[in-house]
């Protein structure tokens, strides 16, 4: 076995995993005791893989890939699930679902996105996509008493079942035209004459936008959101994307970097129509979870316009983007955990309305987080759009570039609503204070980091550009 | 001078919000200090700026007390300078913010902590737009001034502020996301986005009609040019009157500035190609709007009617590319940055006794606020263009420079300045002349203290820039050239090799 200490942080949480399971199994009422020590591994983890983080190694006979790009993303994807279970905890314990299989399903999850974002091979992706995904189907019905989040669980296992039967039937096309599962010879093997080769691609391609929720894949994702629990949803919005993106990257640029033009178009359909969905549909949404479900799609368009423009600038743009993309989506779910009043959860944006008189701190937060997604300067959503569109324009993709911005400002039109509800309505009760610290820490940190983005707008380009350096 | 002036100028603002952000404790108190402070800082600011223009070399067209700084990467930089252009705008913003702080304790009742805050963002905001000279920066100091005043609008404005404040808000945003495609596509062709540079970088002239049209629509969306003005009325009823005074006095000139600076300066031959679409528009936009104004009922919305004619002037004036048609426009933005802002504070003065706009509920105001009378009075006719005001020097130029590139044009602008005349003095008539029918005028108190220490500065200035226009003038004018004769040299060297 070669160089096995490259995979230690997959070890690791393998192991984590199994031990706290067994503890979990045999210890009653363990939910804080495991969240917590979940919480630590996911940090210990991050230094693990960060000395990883200069080299380029591929292992297990070139099928697993250890380099720049699948060590930023996994640390992105530590870094983020941490976040999460810190300030969801609170979310938790209020709505008496603290089974100890909560932390355990983020854990094996999180184990399913490193395989996703490191695999160099078929089987590989498939086996990472199957564990990620069989964890989030049950996490979306974490809430067993509800009718809701059962019915998000079904809907979600049900549409996802289907997805991953497309990208397998893909994978076994690419197989058996080309020989091989492993991208460097499929690659190599790939002839763009061969209508077999392009269906194979086509049908991996609709599996892995199915996962990052883009459109015309995207009709599980308001339901999900909106029914499965929001501590849940917040994790759905944060690392999954991470991951589906990771591995988007590598099979695109790696297995079918030579036919860049069979799926650039693809990629433009997908992008713009997720742009424009995400967009349109949103206006109309109420419930602020269901809102969040069509800003993430259009997100996603815009994350993957950067790389349907099949060069560097595009690549480090897009990942920048999705690091942004879970900074301040970290912000705007801390906000909607917040809207609680005595220990029952609100969902709807009404019941923000006057949240500048009663909490100006959290209501300039949370203004400065929709701003941010909207793409206003100076705040850092801007600036991820910036790279994104530079890229565009360079590749000359101007009709992208036009549409890509009209659908901004139709998106900020729905920011500004939720923005019009805290700032111009009257008041109304206040909101239970605070006294969760993993809340009030998410808080303060993705504020800070988005409103202050800009005094160094190229702090992470050296990073990206690396990670992207990786693919090419 | 080694002192980083500009970048002063440009940030402390934000210091006194910093300020204002600390202060706590009983709210009455806290607004008085948060008034004393904002108050401070916006009068700082303001010596500040006449020091900077007594400073200033007016013989000399480059940029003056350049600051430089990386700050993206290797080539966008934090760069900013005034020459001739633009200092006047920078001295315009930091006069009338100081007004528009003393304004608010008349016409903003409540959370005047967070205005002040909006208030002073915006100023460093707006002082960024005119001295950036990098065009991302530009670009984001002008987008980032519409989450301040999106609040203005929205939180203190009137009735249908909601509306309003959406309008304004998505309407500047959808203008200025294709200046943003726009400024993308020049950084990556000219591969930087040095203002300084890129006046002496010529743009291939295929490119320039795009380019120019990306930047027109935002500028147009701004300035505000027919038909994409409609935003502006809206905004103007329902802002507060500081909101109403920023948005006339001082956002609406970010347009005229980015014409004079960008589509002349970085494509001087879609900007010759344009001109007769300028003109078109301006003259239809001149007419219809004074023709508009003269029907409306409300005051602030005549007001508002009258400033997109205005404006009108501006950019028929730049796009004569003479330097009296771009002297006349830089004149006639800083005086209607002036008449305006004091227009709109006459009509908040009577606002916050009466607690109406419409027209017919007043008349005969002359019988109890007489001082307030002579106050509107001089700042109509000053609207109108009456000689002897600033109004008339701006508009006098801008028609010479025009009535040498088309007699047509200047005709029908012309025809403006008597429209102007019928509305302004026939909303005069009504409101202050003619007989008591509402019983409240009877009861109205004249102008207070604060009001006059608004108004008195604006009517001075109104009068003396009116008298000796030459101090304005004299400053802008070797810029003006300057602009004129590259534009000039570029377009002949097109006629050549077109001829070639």
């Amino acid at each position: 076995m070669d160089n096995l200490n490259l995979i230690y942080p997959e070890l690791f949480i393998g192991i984590s995993l199994m031990v706290l399971l067994i503890v979990g199994v045999f210890k009653k009422n363990s939910f804080n005791l495991i969240s917590k020590f979940t919480a630590l591994s996911l940090l210990v983890a991050i230094p693990m893989v960060y000395i990883n983080d200069n080299v380029s190694v591929k292992l297990f006979s070139n099928n697993y890939i250890i380099d720049e790009l699948s060590s930023f993303l996994k640390i992105l994807i530590l870094a983020s699930s941490a976040f999460a279970l810190f300030f969801t905890n609170q979310y938790i314990k209020d709505n008496k679902i603290d089974q100890f299989e909560y932390p355990i399903l983020i854990m094996s999850a999180i184990l399913g996105m490193f395989v996703m974002v490191s695999s160099n091979n078929l089987i590989g992706l498939y086996l990472g996509i199957e564990l990620q995904s069989l964890s989030l189907y049950v996490l979306a019905s974490l809430n067993r008493d509800s009718v809701k989040s059962t019915e998000a669980g079904v809907k979600y296992f049900v549409l996802g079942a289907l997805s991953s039967g497309l990208l397998l039937y893909g994978c076994s096309l690419i197989y058996g035209f080309t020989g091989s599962t492993n991208y460097y010879i499929i690659a190599e093997n790939f002839d763009s004459r061969n209508l077999g080769l392009l269906f194979g691609l086509v049908f991996i391609l609709i599996g892995l936008a199915f996962k990052i929720s883009a459109v015309p894949f995207h009709m599980w994702t308001p339901d999900v959101y909106e029914g499965a629990p929001t501590s849940v949803t917040a994790f759905f919005a944060l690392a999954p994307k991470v991951a589906g993106f990771g591995a988007i990257i590598r099979i695109l640029y790696v297995a079918f970097g030579n036919v860049f033009v069979e799926w650039q178009i693809i990629l433009i359909f997908i992008s713009v129509a997720s742009m424009i969905l995400g967009a349109v549909a949103a206006i109309g949404q109420t419930n602020i979870k269901r809102l969040m479900a069509y800003s993430s799609i259009s997100h996603m368009g815009y994350g993957l316009a950067g790389l349907a423009t099949g060069i560097d600038e595009g690549v480090s743009a897009s990942i920048l983007y999705i690091f942004l993309y879970v900074v301040m989506n970290i912000g705007s779910f801390v906000c909607i955990l917040i809207m609680k009043r005595k220990n029952i959860y609100f969902e709807n944006i009404r019941d923000l309305s006057g949240l500048s008189k009663n909490h100006p701190v959290i209501a300039f937060s949370f203004t400065v987080f929709l701003f941010s997604l909207a793409g206003i300067p100076p705040l850092a959503g801007f600036f991820a759009k910036f790279y994104i569109f530079m890229a565009v324009i360079k590749a000359e993709l101007f009709a992208l570039a036009v549409i890509g911005l009209v659908t901004s400002v139709i998106s900020a039109f729905y920011y500004l609503k939720i923005i019009k509800i805290i700032y111009f309505d009257p008041e109304q009760e206040k909101f239970d204070s605070i006294t969760s610290k993993g809340i009030k820490f998410s808080l303060t940190f993705s504020t800070l980091l988005i409103l202050f983005y800009f005094l160094n707008p190229s702090i992470l380009n050296y990073f990206v550009n690396i990670a992207s350096k990786a693919v090419q | 001078m080694n002192l980083p002036i500009l970048t002063i100028i440009i940030f402390l603002p934000l210091i006194g919000v910093l300020f204002i952000l600390l202060t706590k404790g009983d709210e009455k108190k806290v607004n008085q200090i948060c008034f004393n402070v904002s108050l401070l800082t916006s009068f700082l600011v303001f010596i500040l700026s006449l020091l900077l223009w007594n400073n200033f070399d007016p013989n000399s067209a480059e940029f003056q007390f350049i600051e430089e700084q990386p700050w993206i990467g290797n080539v966008i930089k934090y760069k900013v300078g005034v020459d001739g252009i633009s200092i006047l705008f920078v001295v315009l913003t930091s006069f009338v913010t100081p007004i528009c702080i003393i304004a608010t304790s008349n016409s903003v009742k409540f959370r005047q902590k967070d205005f002040f805050i909006a208030l002073l963002l915006m100023e460093t905001m707006m002082l960024g737009v005119f001295c950036s000279l990098d065009i991302f920066i530009f670009y984001l100091f002008f987008e980032a001034g519409l989450i301040p005043m999106f609040l203005i609008i929205g939180i203190w404005g009137g009735i249908r502020r909601v509306y309003s404040a959406f309008k304004f808000f998505l309407y500047t945003l959808l203008g200025s996301v294709f200046m943003l495609i726009a400024i993308i596509f020049i950084y990556l062709k000219a591969g930087t986005t040095d203002i300084q540079e890129l006046l002496k970088f010529d743009i291939d002239a295929k490119y320039q009609y795009w380019l120019w049209l990306g930047f027109f629509t935002s500028f147009a969306v701004k300035t505000p040019m027919w038909p994409v003005h409609t935003w502006l009325p809206d905004a103007h009823v329902e802002a507060p009157t500081s909101g109403s005074v920023i948005l006339a006095a001082i956002l609406l000139k970010m347009a005229g500035y980015g014409f004079i600076r960008f589509s002349i300066g970085f494509f001087p031959v879609a900007s010759h190609y344009f001109a007769p679409l300028i003109f078109t528009l301006s003259i239809i936009g001149i007419i219809y709007t004074s023709l508009v104004a003269l029907m409306q009922k409300d005051m602030k919305k005549l007001i508002a009617y009258s400033s997109v004619a205005h404006m009108g002037f501006v950019t028929i004036g730049i796009f004569a590319f003479n330097s009296q048609g771009i002297e006349g426009s830089i004149f006639q933005m800083i005086s209607h940055g002036i008449v305006s802002a004091a227009l709109f504070l006459s009509v908040g003065v009577i606002y916050d006794r009466m607690h109406t706009r419409e027209i017919a509920d007043y008349g005969g105001v002359v019988n109890t606020m007489p001082k307030y009378s002579i106050f509107f009075m001089v700042f109509i006719l000053a609207s109108l263009g009456l000689p002897g005001t600033s109004g008339f020097v701006g508009e006098f130029l801008v028609l010479i420079g025009v009535f040498k590139v088309n007699y047509l044009v200047s005709l029908l602008a012309a025809t403006g300045v008597v429209l102007s005349a019928c509305y302004s003095l026939w909303l005069y008539r009504r409101v202050v002349f003619g007989d008591v029918t509402n019983d409240n005028v009877r009861s109205l108190k004249d102008i207070n203290k604060f009001e006059v220490m608004t108004l008195l500065p604006l009517l001075i200035l109104t009068i003396v820039l009116g008298i000796f226009p030459n101090i304005i003038l004299d400053t802008i004018s070797t810029s003006v050239e300057n602009v004129v004769t590259i534009y000039n040299s570029k377009i002949s060297l097109l006629n050549q090799t077109n001829i070639k």
